[in-house]
């Protein structure tokens, strides 16, 4: 019973923190650019999908297209950034909502098209290996992707604590006016952030693919999934969006197996419902 | 009434009726599938006007009314499938049912002082939390849907809403012309002028002696019951009821498609966006099928650029535009 229990939580734990390197990407983008990217979930399948074609027609193994597929979310987002979301940086809520509803609803459909309904697996050598630790048996699958969430996470907030380009972003987040008058290049550093929101996005598509089939059915729930953690965890938050993917990703694997894989949403925003009342600028999150 | 009436131009009011006697009318001239795409666009018409007066005059966006459209939809039609009580005693059920709901979201909301998008998100969140729940509300027929019978007695008589499309097309007109007169009453009145200023600016608004919960509170009422009333109609029309689709945030984007392509805050933008939006998806569709092209997602794919391209172009929507080009405004031309 207990032993089995531990064992959930700790896949909850590994799966958690991919859905945390999601949400990170999110939660960055939102930090810094006050913008609520719709079109996470979508954009994260795309990233499934390029891991899935890269493995299926050229054999490359995810762990490794990892980080070119990163690379190229980098630039995805330093253009779309560039081309279509700066120009409403300063518009209304709902304009940029529209825009971005527009963008996901172009690029699940696209998916659809394109690749059509059914799920995509990836079936690595390994896919069905586990690691036998005491009385638990931890996915293989699942114990890489995590350590190479949590590596793209130290990475970035390494980058964002120690870099000059690091330094600038974070001194707009803070102090906009301030940043334009010390003569930083506000719209370049924007473009930069939503790269590296997107380069978030690319990698946790790349890791997820190895652990859930690639289909656009799972875009719009991957969005909402990011919002339910960065919500949580706080919005703007680094190490919050880890924390609360991490309690996510406990909260589903826990009822998805004493109640009913298909009710662990609702478990999901129930825990969003409380977090908005009790404490509304979320677990890590700076007072509102 | 008459105030509203005498505010419009000579040719908006011309206009107007010239409008309006096209919409009585239409069905002598129109075939069954033109009528189903009007349908449509007071359908949408009328949800968007619910809609808008919470985001377009009191400034708070929702992006879950598929909660209140659900509700009332269930309502009515759990109501009827399982105790034969017609929809429109129903429909007394339906208001209350879905204004509560929204009671609660926006006293957990407001109260709370959650704005902007924390707020639209604790909408989507309890959206999101009742179609789950309802996929496993076992009562109405969990994820597998719930169907009105045609064949039940009385089922067919238009009294329980049943019956041919000429029924649903004059309701769902009346619906859409009657929430416009209410909405542009409403703008009038002492309690429009408030949403407005808790919209443009709700410290200055609260400053000024206006209880700004309260006056947020009402709007979320008003909406919510509205929308219910809409979700009997869908119910009713359509005939079948699945979780996945009723409570879906899908639906909940569709209804506010209408009033941000039209205008936000505007009393006509709801029904020019509708207008303009419904027969664009229709018209899409069948010029796939003319050209045999029978792929799912292309028709969304134009509608996502639509979107696009629309709140790019004409951020404050269409009908501002359209009214200044018409010369429908009551502003003095430069």
């Amino acid at each position: 019973m207990t032993a089995i229990t531990l064992n959930i939580i700790v896949q909850g734990i590994l799966t958690g923190l991919v859905y945390g390197l999601m949400a990170l990407g999110l939660s960055v983008i939102f930090g810094v650019m006050r913008v609520v990217n719709f079109a996470h979930g979508e954009f994260t399948v795309v990233a499934m999908y390029a891991a899935f074609l890269l493995f299926d027609m050229l054999g490359v193994s995810p762990l490794l297209s990892l980080l070119p597929i990163a690379a190229a979310f980098f630039f995805l987002g330093y253009v779309l950034q560039r081309a279509l979301v700066e120009p409403f940086i300063s518009r209304a809520e709902h304009e940029q909502f529209i825009l971005l509803v527009g963008l996901a609803t172009v690029v699940v459909n696209g998916l659809l098209l394109i690749f059509g309904p059914d799920a995509h697996p990836i079936n690595l050598p390994y896919s069905f290996d586990s690691y036998t630790i005491g009385p638990m048996f931890i996915d293989k699958v699942r114990v890489f992707a995590a350590l190479g969430a949590l590596a793209i996470c130290v990475a970035l907030f390494l980058f964002f604590r120690y870099t000059r380009t690091g330094t600038a972003i974070r001194a707009c987040a803070d102090n906009l006016t301030g940043a334009g008058v010390v003569g930083l290049n506000v719209k370049q550093l924007y473009a930069v952030t939503f790269g590296l929101g997107f380069a978030c996005i690319g990698a946790a598509g790349t890791l997820m693919a190895t652990i859930a089939d690639a289909s656009p059915g799972l875009a719009p729930a991957y969005t909402l999934l990011a919002f339910v953690i960065v919500i949580i965890g706080g919005l703007g938050s680094m190490a919050g969006a880890l924390v609360g993917g991490v309690l996510i990703g406990i909260s589903e694997a826990l009822a998805g197996f004493y109640i009913q894989p298909s009710m662990k949403s609702m478990f999901s925003f129930a825990l969003l419902i409380i977090v908005l009342v009790l404490r509304p600028q979320g677990l890590m999150g700076r007072r509102l | 009434m008459t105030d509203i009436w005498q505010r419009l131009p000579t040719r908006g009011k011309i206009l107007c009726l010239v409008l309006l006697a096209a919409a009585i009318a239409a069905p002598l001239v129109a075939d069954r599938y033109l009528l189903s795409v009007l349908i449509l666009v007071f359908y949408f018409a009328y949800l968007g006007q619910a809609w808008n007066l919470l985001m377009g005059f009191a400034g708070q966006l929702s992006l879950g009314h598929a909660l209140y459209l659900g509700l009332g939809a269930y309502t009515a039609t759990a109501l009827w499938t399982l105790f034969g009580i017609g929809p429109w005693i129903g429909v007394f059920v339906a208001i209350p049912v879905a204004a509560a709901a929204g009671m609660v979201v926006g006293w957990l909301g407001w109260r709370f002082a959650i704005e902007g998008v924390y707020f639209a998100l604790l909408t989507i969140a309890f959206a999101e939390f009742t179609r789950i729940g309802f996929d496993h509300l076992q009562i109405t027929g969990a994820s597998a849907g719930m169907f009105l019978s045609v064949n039940s007695p009385g089922s067919d008589k238009w009294w329980n809403l049943g019956g041919g499309p000429l029924l649903y097309y004059y309701l769902a007109f009346i619906l859409a012309a009657a929430a416009t007169l209410l909405v542009a009453r409403l703008r009038r009145s002492p309690l429009g002028y408030r949403w407005l200023a808790v919209r443009e600016d709700p410290e200055a608004a609260r400053a000024a002696g206006i209880d700004i919960f309260r006056a947020k509170m009402i709007a979320m009422l008003i909406s919510a019951g509205m929308t219910a009333v809409g979700g009997v109609f869908y119910g009713f029309y359509y005939r079948n009821l699945f979780p996945s689709q009723v409570f879906d945030i899908g639906r909940s984007i569709e209804i506010i498609m209408a009033p941000i392509i039209g205008g936000l805050g505007t009393v006509f933008g709801p029904v020019v966006g509708a207008v303009l939006l419904t027969p664009l998806g229709e018209s899409l569709t069948a010029l796939m099928q003319h050209f045999g092209v029978n792929t799912p997602g292309a028709k969304s794919i134009f509608y996502g650029l639509t979107l696009m391209v629309i709140i790019t172009l004409q951020p404050s929507g269409v009908w501002p535009w359209l009214a200044r080009k018409l010369g429908l405004d009551n502003r003095p031309r430069p």
